[in-house]
């Protein structure tokens, strides 16, 4: 029992006995901050344009021709058999090929000598609503068959298998892997000490940085899809398993303890049971990263709905992206919220007549009275509820006719083959360009005033003078920052971070991407502080707003570069708007949790002083959740730098559109890889002046 | 919970003597690192803040030893911080004791290995915890019978148990209940038949009723007292609340910083003080309510002691007090058939009416 012995805290000093108050420092870090500012620009006004490091598109460094270099050994290497590259990475990426092949052949590819699937669209909706239906309730069954159809009518059907196949696959290693992982960090100290660096770095990592360095060893392809995805997946399983099992109170562990329980009892007779719901909104939290991976993973060329994006991205062609897109949203919904009933009912028997809906309530009830005593069990005061023995045999008899759905989708072609005369996704297309030339024609004016003024206010001064001033000013403002902001250990990672970047030699193309990032993330602290505020002030307007922010969380990165390229075209400003819009929802919860989190009695306190409605927010809400807002611009920062990358793609430019290139250009591999790197580097660096910056700041 | 009635005062401050229950000897827990090293040194004596200044480690129990006599209710008592939960949790190794040795049962606690401390707690020593600690996804019945689970006995046996222990502590029509649609008195009574179920010889409460309002707080102390009477375990019982541990322990342990300031039955604590903190902590007992005639009597004068009513020592004063007040003259107080003092109207009112001074 030494690790019970080892949870409890020395006992409660009272306050009278410890009167330990840190002094207030007053740290002048506004005054540090003009002095740093006054500096720079002076700087940038003597020197501009000396030491720009900029470097032509075409042009290769040192790392890039090495990394190039090092890729041609190791496809050598692989090519002739090299026990590490052939045999390891090469087994696991057979396995992994095969095991995507099999199910693809299963229900979305032709399987030779067969001209469709083994299974036909009739057999997998039918297989899919069952399984909805076994796991999350009839109206997320309904809700799953409406999405697989969704698919067919919009002539996805096999992308949409396919991503959902990558998806399922990904989502079943991590949890193989990461559920195991996360209990033994919550029972262990030395291995979640060890383990969690790794996370933190692994969610640190824009997820376009190590695509091509996977794409290297596991070769473009299911595989790779399948490695990225569980790379960017499994953290939020890991770590939630690990919340989950630790915050199981500790006064139940040593209860169990006390009735001599052994380890391996606690674990799955208290602890686990105990935070399965928790691990399963990590499930579900996973399920949703791996899909927003699983598009993007398109790149690599994983099979499914991302490819159909990349296309008309590619090619301007703003409405088949929204379908395709529509498809992804669609995708995203339903796993959302096939895994968050899920969860719900793995809490407790209870709730299950609740997940049947209304008319299944009083449909339910007619049907359990005239049932024998082992299908209903009665509970005092309350309906008759199925019992796990009736809902078996009911989901087992299911089974007939979805058996039946699958011969049939076996045997006849129609039922094989999503019917081609229903496809509606090219009208669909068609009338969103429609809609998209004259709705952009009405407000093209405003919609380019905001533009021009975003881009002459901030933009360009701003790009102007980070991206024209001397690197080594620059280098110098951002430790000085970090320093000011954080103390001295945010200033070493930075130091380290800004030399990987030289070392890159995309330093300039580093800085306009950081430009980029720092304007996005004023967007989106600006937004999320009017948004939160209301939020977190009224009930009504948090009732209304909160569903549609957690759809939009749900939504791969990916869809947002879709109606800002229809809104701005093609350009860097397009980025911007798609990272704001991608990050507004997070930091908008986070905020209006913290104005909702403020104590309601210093609110009535304050109500009492006879306070105004602008001096409640300024003078109590907004300072009292000074936490939060913190918390909100870290994770708005990451979150922009994700999607400011992948902007790549619609006109973002700089280290983005390097990354993006380096996937389709022979010769600009290593670059692409660099700039990768370049880009890691950034987001550790913002990520640990900001975490410093929230620890020093954030306690209010 | 009669020990006030019948128990000898000469030998209330040590358990009666050969098989106790439960015997705590130089039993020490320092928080820290390297607190095993403190135990023998100066550091020892001195106060908890100030170890905790020059080695930064937290003396929680420091230097205890009683012993519980089978069958007795044992409390221990002390504000929050005086190291009275860490002491319970040293009983059965939920924390490693730094020093000294439990006995319980004849079986030596601390020198244990992990299956002998399991089969302990498994089936000699159960608890009862402030906070419940229930398995919320678990029926009433199942949280009952979880002990008995874990120990593994077949479903049948245990079911049949728990049924008897829900019986037992009135909570029949509940089994099937999830502990959160229970009220709080009626889950710490779901943890009591847990505690129950397992047969222990020795149970222990960890302020069970702290978290419970006043009312359902009587309700239980008075379902303890009739448990104690059926069942006849001995009890250990953490409380912070002095008419809690007055009005059920046969004897009862002051603590204050990890020490201990006084052992005594009630009226011992009440009616003689160890020192300025204990009589400060009972100041506001009514005193009629806790002291025995032996408490108030007074040597007989010549010419008393020859007649009239007679009552026993250990009778409590206010229960005597309408007697005394009745009879004329002093009423001859007696041990056994051994005359030890008499009290007259003024020594019953001088408890009393103090009180009543007090209190105004």
């Amino acid at each position: 029992m030494t690790t019970l012995q080892t949870k409890r805290p020395a006992p409660a000093v009272t306050k009278e006995e410890q009167p330990y108050v840190e002094q207030g420092r007053n740290r002048h870090t506004g005054w540090w901050l003009l002095g740093i500012a006054v500096v720079w620009l002076g700087g940038w006004a003597l020197l501009r344009g000396i030491d720009t490091l900029v470097l032509p598109f075409q042009d290769q460094t040192t790392l890039s021709t090495w990394l190039n270099g090092l890729r041609d050994d190791i496809q050598l290497a692989a090519s002739q058999g090299n026990w590490f590259f052939d045999g390891v990475i090469g087994g696991i990426s057979d396995a992994l090929d095969g095991l995507v092949t099999f199910l693809q052949q299963l229900i979305s590819t032709p399987a030779p000598p067969r001209p469709v699937p083994e299974i036909g669209w009739l057999g997998v909706v039918a297989l899919f609503g069952w399984f909805g239906l076994a796991v999350a309730g009839a109206r997320m069954a309904l809700l799953v068959i409406g999405t697989v159809l969704a698919f067919g009518f919009v002539g996805y059907w096999s992308d949409g298998m396919d991503t959902l196949i990558i998806t399922t696959v990904a989502v079943v290693i991590c949890c193989i892997i990461g559920l195991p992982l996360g209990i033994a960090m919550a029972r262990r100290k030395s291995v979640s000490a060890a383990v969690t660096p790794v996370l933190d770095l692994m969610q640190t990592m824009p997820a376009f940085a190590y695509l091509a360095p996977l794409a290297l060893f596991f070769g473009i392809g299911a595989a790779s899809a399948v490695v990225c995805t569980l790379i960017y997946a499994i953290p939020p399983l890991v770590r939630i398993t690990e919340h989950g099992i630790r915050s199981v109170p500790a006064t139940t562990v040593e209860a169990a303890g006390s009735l001599g329980v052994t380890k391996r009892q606690l674990l799955r007779q208290v602890q686990i049971p105990m935070a399965r719901r928790t691990i399963v909104v990590g499930v579900n939290q996973c399920t949703m990263a791996a899909l927003s991976m699983a598009t993007i993973a398109a790149y690599v060329n994983g099979p499914g709905l991302g490819k159909p994006v990349i296309a008309a991205l590619q090619n301007l062609d703003v409405g088949a992206a929204a379908v395709a897109g529509l498809a992804i949203v669609l995708a995203a919904i339903m796993l959302d919220r096939t895994t968050t009933a899920a969860s719900e009912r793995s809490q407790r028997d209870s709730a299950r007549v609740a997940s049947v809906g209304r008319p299944g309530v009083v449909m339910m009830q007619v049907l359990l009275e005239k049932l024998p005593r082992w299908a209903s069990e009665e509970t005092k005061g309350r309906r008759p509820i199925p019992t796990p023995a009736f809902r078996r045999a009911a989901l087992g008899l299911l089974l007939i006719p979805v058996a039946i759905c699958v011969y049939y989708s076996r045997t006849f072609l129609s039922l094989a083959q999503f019917p081609e005369s229903v496809n509606v996704g090219p009208d669909i297309a068609k009338w969103i360009n429609d809609f998209t030339d004259s709705f952009v024609n009405a407000v093209d004016t405003f919609t380019n005033a905001f533009k021009n003024f975003i881009s002459y206010a901030f933009l360009n001064p701003l790009q102007s003078l980070m991206a024209e001033s001397p690197w080594w000013l620059m280098a110098l403002v951002l430790l000085a920052i970090a320093f000011v902001l954080g103390g001295w250990r945010p200033t070493v990672t930075t130091a380290v971070c800004e030399a990987v970047i030289l070392g890159t030699g995309l330093w300039n193309d580093a800085m306009v991407t950081l430009t980029m990032t720092i304007v996005a993330t004023v967007l989106v602290m600006i937004l999320a502080m009017l948004l939160g505020v209301w939020m977190g002030r009224s009930r009504r307007a948090d009732t209304v707003i909160r569903p549609f922010l957690d759809t939009f969380q749900v939504i791969p990165p990916f869809v947002y570069l879709v109606p800002a390229l229809a809104l701005f075209s093609s350009s860097r400003f397009t980025a911007i708007i798609a990272a704001t819009a991608y990050a507004v929802p997070i930091a908008t919860k986070l905020v209006a949790d913290g104005i909702r989190g403020v104590s309601p009695s210093t609110v009535e306190a304050a109500r009492s002083a006879g306070i105004t409605k602008r001096q409640m927010i300024t003078k109590v809400q907004l300072p009292m959740s000074r936490e939060a807002l913190v918390l909100a611009t870290n994770q708005g920062l990451l979150y922009v730098l994700s999607m400011v990358v992948i902007g790549g793609m619609v006109g973002g430019g700089s280290l983005g559109y390097l990354v993006i290139s380096g996937f389709s250009q022979t010769q600009l591999f290593g670059k692409g890889l660099a700039a990768g790197i370049a880009i890691t580097a950034l987001g550790v660096m913002l990520d640990r002046i900001a975490r410093y910056a929230a620890a020093r700041y954030g306690r209010a | 919970m009669t020990a006030t009635q019948d128990q000898p005062n000469t030998s209330s401050s040590t358990a009666s003597t050969g098989d106790s229950a439960l015997a705590v000897k130089d039993l020490w827990k320092i928080f820290g690192d390297r607190a095993d090293k403190i135990i023998g040194t100066p550091d020892a004596d001195l106060t908890r803040k100030e170890l905790q200044t020059k080695t930064g480690c937290v003396a929680a129990v420091k230097d205890v030893s009683f012993d519980v006599a089978p069958g007795e209710v044992f409390v221990v008592m002390g504000l929050s911080g005086s190291g009275k939960s860490t002491l319970v949790r040293l009983l059965t190794r939920l924390i490693e004791p730094t020093h000294g040795s439990v006995q319980m049962g004849g079986e030596d606690i601390t020198s244990a290995d992990d299956a002998k401390l399991r089969e302990l707690r498994r089936k000699h020593v159960a608890m009862v915890f402030q906070h419940f600690g229930l398995l919320p996804h678990r029926k009433v019945i199942d949280n009952v019978g979880f002990g008995l689970e874990v120990r593994g006995e077949n479903r049948q046996a245990r079911r049949n148990r728990a049924q008897e222990m829900v019986d037992l502590v009135g909570l029949s029509g509940y089994e099937n209940s999830y502990p959160d649609q229970l009220s709080g008195g009626m889950q710490q009574r779901v943890g009591l038949a847990r505690a129950l179920a397992a047969d222990p010889q020795v149970l222990m409460f960890d302020e069970p009723f702290s978290a419970l309002d006043p009312l359902i707080r009587r309700d239980m102390q008075n379902e303890v007292i009739r448990l104690h009477e059926e069942v006849g375990k001995t009890m250990v019982f953490i409380t912070h609340d002095l008419a809690e541990a007055l009005k059920l322990g046969d004897r009862i342990l002051i603590m204050r910083d990890g020490e201990i300031v006084q052992v005594g039955t009630p009226d011992q604590v009440v009616g003689a003080p160890a020192d300025d903190y204990v009589r400060d902590f009972v100041s506001d007992v009514p005193k009629s309510h806790v002291l025995t005639l032996r408490w108030v009597m007074r040597q007989p004068q010549p010419g008393e002691g020859e007649g009239g009513p007679a009552l026993q020592a250990d009778r409590i004063v206010r229960d005597a007090a309408r007697e005394v007040l009745a009879a004329h003259g002093p009423v001859r107080v007696f041990e056994g058939d051994e005359l030890v003092g008499v009290v007259d109207d003024e020594d019953i009112l001088r408890v009393v009416v103090a009180e009543e001074a007090s209190q105004s």
